[in-house]
């Protein structure tokens, strides 16, 4: 048996954006335990609905995180949609799921970028973030923001987008659709990257059920559940297969949100042609009483939504179990036993969203 | 910035933002705002660092963190609040865990607003940070002949 030494890892590291803590416990070069303390991001969001009314939280909640805000802010709107018993109307429930797609794809897009840069090819970093500008700017002309867009509202969307516009935004992804083939091209066939990501951090599929993977982490491990099976927003009328992976490792990762992508474009495409005419916006009187529990698939995986209303215009709770947080346990699996110098990659492949799960 | 001769490099911290900023932050670094265009260099090592960016506010547990990066850079240093929560904590400023600021334990010298803050205002507040640091540095350097430092 080797020498025992304890290794701290952050919050502050060159490959992380957001703070997080491990010590590492290390034999030799190898990896025996990874011991995580979270808390540096922790603010207290939850707490804010003692001083902020129903329809003011929602400013807060899509502040959980800047990367997914747009989903959270939806998963909120419809927990308390659900308390009100209100139906949105179909074209709020259209403009939403492409918004939710495109929020899919910038993600994804930003994911890639982070991994090639923690395996240091910075080339392959900066053109993946050079595609996911693009659709920043979609954004940007869509909803008014880049990162914090604050369109939804309870009872439907804020903004509507005309008929030219999705037509632009299609021909848009057409051209980038291709940028994005040749670029992945360099993440699935290129060898340098394979000698990376193969066969290192594998969770099995028995692992991933026992501690609990959500997203593309868990169906990266040959399991098919995806919670836009359920049918919120459009997704009931669009037609999609859940993407997994055998692999069971990083490679297998990287291929399922690389496949994601190109189902984003497809579902979006899908969408921008079904989309019906009419209101965005339904009118919600009154204060809600009730509690209602929704879910959500973000980019990561499942996240979901706890209301629970008191007939006054303060809510009594809103709860956020966000998918990181639940992706944590398996992280922890995966790094025993790997080597040190993949921990920051292994870190990186369960796509961490620190702010997300410290709130 | 026609005297600028230095090229000071930067670290940025995640305190306790959302995300966004800090997203941002990044975005101004990659090719298409492309700050590095005005000298400067992202490092990830603090005793490296001349300017320091801060996104988010100050919480419990961040505040030894953010303390030490600061102690760690070389003199002269220049810190930038990146976002609304890093200059006066923003939408969280009423959370119990959220101290404030980062002028609450820092000396901050540049202020960059905004929710999240858009990267022509980061990329603003990096060339300013440029000139001050040029400043600060002359201002050190004469006093470092003059035997004061």
């Amino acid at each position: 048996m080797g020498k025992r030494t304890i290794v701290p890892f952050g919050p502050q590291h060159p490959v992380l954006p957001e703070p997080i803590h491990l010590d590492l416990v290390l034999e030799d070069e190898k990896v025996i335990e990874a011991i995580p303390s979270i808390g540096f991001v922790h603010r207290g969001l939850e707490s804010l609905i003692s001083k902020r009314d129903f329809n003011d939280y929602l400013y807060v909640i899509e502040r959980t995180c800047g990367i997914c805000s747009f989903m959270h802010g939806m998963g909120y709107c419809e927990a308390v949609e659900r308390i009100f018993d209100v139906e949105i109307p179909d074209r709020a429930k259209y403009l939403r799921t492409i918004w939710c797609e495109m929020s899919r794809l910038h993600s994804h897009l930003l994911w890639l970028g982070l991994l090639a840069d923690a395996f240091g090819f910075e080339a392959l970093f900066y053109q993946c973030w050079r595609m996911r500008e693009k659709i920043l700017d979609m954004f940007e002309a869509s909803t008014g923001g880049r990162v914090i867009f604050s369109v939804n509202k309870v009872g439907g969307v804020l903004k509507d987008m005309d008929s030219a516009m999705l037509k632009g935004f299609v021909a848009e992804f057409d051209s980038m659709e291709a940028d994005v083939r040749k670029l992945t091209k360099v993440f699935l066939k290129d060898y340098t990257v394979k000698s990376r990501l193969k066969d290192v951090g594998i969770l099995t599929k028995e692992e991933a059920i026992q501690l609990g993977a959500v997203g593309p982490m868990m169906r990266a491990s040959g399991i098919e559940l995806d919670t836009r099976r359920l049918g919120y927003c459009a997704y009931g009328d669009l037609d999609f297969d859940i993407i997994t992976s055998n692999d069971c490792d990083s490679f297998g990762r990287c291929k399922v949100r690389i496949e994601e992508i190109f189902q984003s474009f497809s579902l979006i495409r899908q969408a921008v042609d079904k989309i019906p005419e009419g209101n965005i916006v339904v009118p919600v009187k009154g204060n809600p009483d009730g509690e209602a529990f929704v879910r959500v698939e973000q980019p990561r995986g499942e996240a979901i939504y706890y209301v629970k209303a008191n007939g006054t215009k303060f809510l009594d709770r809103a709860r956020v179990r966000t998918p990181t947080f639940t992706n944590l346990s398996p992280l922890i699996k995966i790094l025993q036993g790997c080597d040190y110098a993949d921990v920051p990659l292994l870190i990186l492949t369960i796509d961490p969203c620190i702010s997300c799960t410290e709130r | 910035m026609a005297k600028i001769s230095r090229s000071p490099w930067i670290l940025h911290y995640d305190g306790s933002s959302c995300n966004g900023c800090d997203i941002e932050t990044l975005a101004c670094l990659t090719p298409v705002y492309d700050a590095e265009r005005f000298g400067v260099i992202n490092t990830g090592d603090p005793r490296h660092a001349d300017i320091l960016l801060i996104t988010g506010g100050i919480n419990t547990q961040n505040k030894p963190i953010v303390e030490q990066l600061y102690s760690q850079m070389p003199k002269p240093k220049v810190v930038v609040a990146i976002g609304i929560c890093a200059c006066n904590g923003g939408v969280f400023k009423d959370c119990y865990n959220i101290i404030g600021g980062v002028d609450k334990v820092l000396p901050v010298d540049i202020y960059v607003p905004g929710c999240a803050a858009r990267p022509e205002a980061i990329i603003d507040g990096i060339v300013k940070a440029v000139a001050l640091f040029q400043e600060k540095h002359d201002k050190y350097e004469a006093e470092k002949k003059e035997g004061l430092q």
